[in-house]
């Protein structure tokens, strides 16, 4: 059973591909609504696999993951996609469209979901001048820079309003400033009811923020509190 | 020009360069084959109406007399048949008719070298089956002996039997043509799903239902098959049109004038719309199984 003020519930999940040995191991953590989470390891610890079962790229291999209040192992297929879409990724190699322009990649989550023309341009252009790239409504992903490619996924990401916004190593290709801007964007999602998980293996993001710290050493988990970390699950 | 405004990749994989010029080469076949239909259907239509209620009556000349007595004969047959109900009018050939009927087998002087031919009665009939055959062929053998009735249905059911099994040939040949094409979207689309793997992932990952996903590719199949189509379409119209303007100048030629039908245009005019609908459907069903794998 889901748990009713958890927004991500894992119990005893594990994660393996194929007949390969398990990734994720006895993954047990709660997210309440409106929490903030960061998510560290070393490469090859299982952040990204973590993160593909939270936004139902995976259906874990045993154990229970519950998102959104839905049992993710026993929801029919065809009601992801409605789940998915209160669910904003942020992918580390930005997986941007190149075929469409930067303001097409952000309103794709919204012609998707079938809004109205006219309005899906008008928030994603407005979206994007957000985040710093009104001038840059047209131009393909090729000709932006990783600090651009990153903030129009960022855009895409949460032009939704999700529920959860997962975001793998937001600030890995990007400068110090850039990552401090990214961060701050968070924050301020966060603010207005958005809960976060950010995975990085940056350790000084993570000791200048106050957010509880999930913590991957071989595929299993550990979970740390700050100091002052005021929300949050466990 | 039918361009698909979609969120896959264009060109990513191939498919829009060849597949149009497959589906012309398909539709072009087929255009051809509905042609060939349509005039085996007028032939055979015109064949039949023109002998349908009307018989023909054979006069042999005596082998003993050496055809001596065949005016009287053909007289007394003639008065036998125009006094039988059922029939209509009855005239015999003249003799020139008939040297022209024998003329490209026996040559131009048939007459003047005074060989026994049959003579022929063409009898019309009023409506198609009142008359009694078997009794007015027993009244002609007592009145005029070595008369036989040539009622033309063995013949003319053979060439209708032939006729139909073309037109059938050519219905099969459409459907095979349709299934080829469905084929070739098929393997064209299961492509496109392989080289487009990862944008269909991310579509997936944003929360695009396997329909939205479908939609793109059905777009994308039938607008490159209605180019191919319309490609098609303008080939089969210039063969067609080279034939029938051959045929028509034709003179004397043994199947009737052939002419344009309207449903047969409208027939060749829905072959591209009939191909788009084929690839729309055919893209539709193999993204949805495909996807069906996905998570």
């Amino acid at each position: 059973m889901a748990g009713a003020n958890h927004l991500v519930r894992f119990e005893n999940v594990g994660l393996r591909y194929g007949d390969e040995p398990e990734v994720l191991r006895d993954i047990t953590f709660h997210l309440g609504p409106g929490s903030y989470h960061f998510l560290t390891g070393s490469s090859g610890a299982g952040k990204t696999s973590l993160l593909r079962l939270m936004y139902l790229a995976h259906r874990p291999s045993r154990g229970l993951v519950s998102v959104l209040d839905r049992d993710v192992a026993m929801m029919p297929r065809d009601e992801l996609p409605g789940l998915r879409r209160r669910i904003g990724v942020i992918f580390q190699n930005f997986r941007l469209l190149d075929h469409l322009s930067a303001v097409d990649n952000v309103a794709l989550p919204l012609r998707i979901a079938g809004g109205p023309k006219d309005v899906i341009r008008e928030q994603a252009a407005e979206l994007l001048t957000w985040v710093g790239l009104g001038d840059l409504l047209d131009a393909p992903p090729r000709t932006l820079s990783d600090g651009e490619k990153q903030r129009v996924a960022i855009a895409r990401a949460v032009i939704n309003r999700p529920s959860l916004l997962l975001a793998d190593e937001p600030t890995g290709s990007v400068d110090h400033n850039q990552g401090s801007r990214i961060l701050r964007l968070f924050e301020e999602l966060n603010k207005i009811g958005t809960t976060v998980v950010l995975a990085t293996h940056d350790r000084t993001i993570v000791e200048r923020h106050a957010h509880p710290v999930l913590h991957l050493e071989r595929g299993t988990l550990s979970v740390h509190r700050n100091a002052g970390a005021a929300k949050g699950g466990t | 020009m039918f361009a698909w405004r979609a969120d896959l990749a264009p060109d990513r994989d191939g498919s829009s360069r060849f597949l149009p010029w497959i589906i012309a080469l398909m539709v072009y076949l087929a255009g051809l084959a509905l042609a060939a239909t349509m005039v085996l259907e007028q032939i055979a239509g015109r064949w039949s109406a023109s002998l349908r209620g009307s018989v023909t009556v054979v006069v042999e000349p005596s082998v003993r007399d050496g055809g001596a007595d065949i005016d009287a004969r053909v007289e007394a047959a003639l008065g036998v048949i125009r006094t039988t109900p059922g029939v209509l009018s009855a005239a015999p050939l003249t003799m020139d008719d008939l040297a022209s009927l024998v003329e490209p087998w026996l040559g131009e002087d048939l007459l003047s070298m005074g060989l026994p031919i049959p003579r022929l009665i063409d009898v019309a009939l009023d409506g198609d089956g009142g008359l009694d055959l078997a009794g007015l062929a027993e009244r002609l053998e007592t009145a005029a002996p070595g008369s036989r009735i040539d009622d033309h249905k063995i013949w003319l059911r053979k060439v209708l039997r032939l006729a139909h099994a073309v037109e059938l040939t050519a219905v099969v040949v459409v459907a095979l043509i349709a299934l080829a094409a469905a084929a070739t979207v098929m393997f064209a689309t299961r492509t496109g799903l392989a080289v487009q793997r990862d944008v269909i992932e991310v579509l997936h990952l944003i929360g695009a239902r396997d329909s939205y996903v479908a939609r793109q590719f059905q777009g994308k199949a039938a607008s490159l098959a209605l180019r191919g189509g319309l490609l098609g379409l303008t080939l089969t119209g210039v063969t067609v049109t080279a034939l029938w303007l051959a045929a028509r100048d034709l003179e004397g030629s043994l199947p009737p004038a052939v002419r344009l039908a309207p449903p047969f245009l409208t027939g060749l005019a829905a072959l591209p719309l009939a191909a788009a609908a084929i690839a729309s459907i055919t893209a539709r069903v193999t993204v949805m199984r495909f996807l069906a794998r996905m998570l």
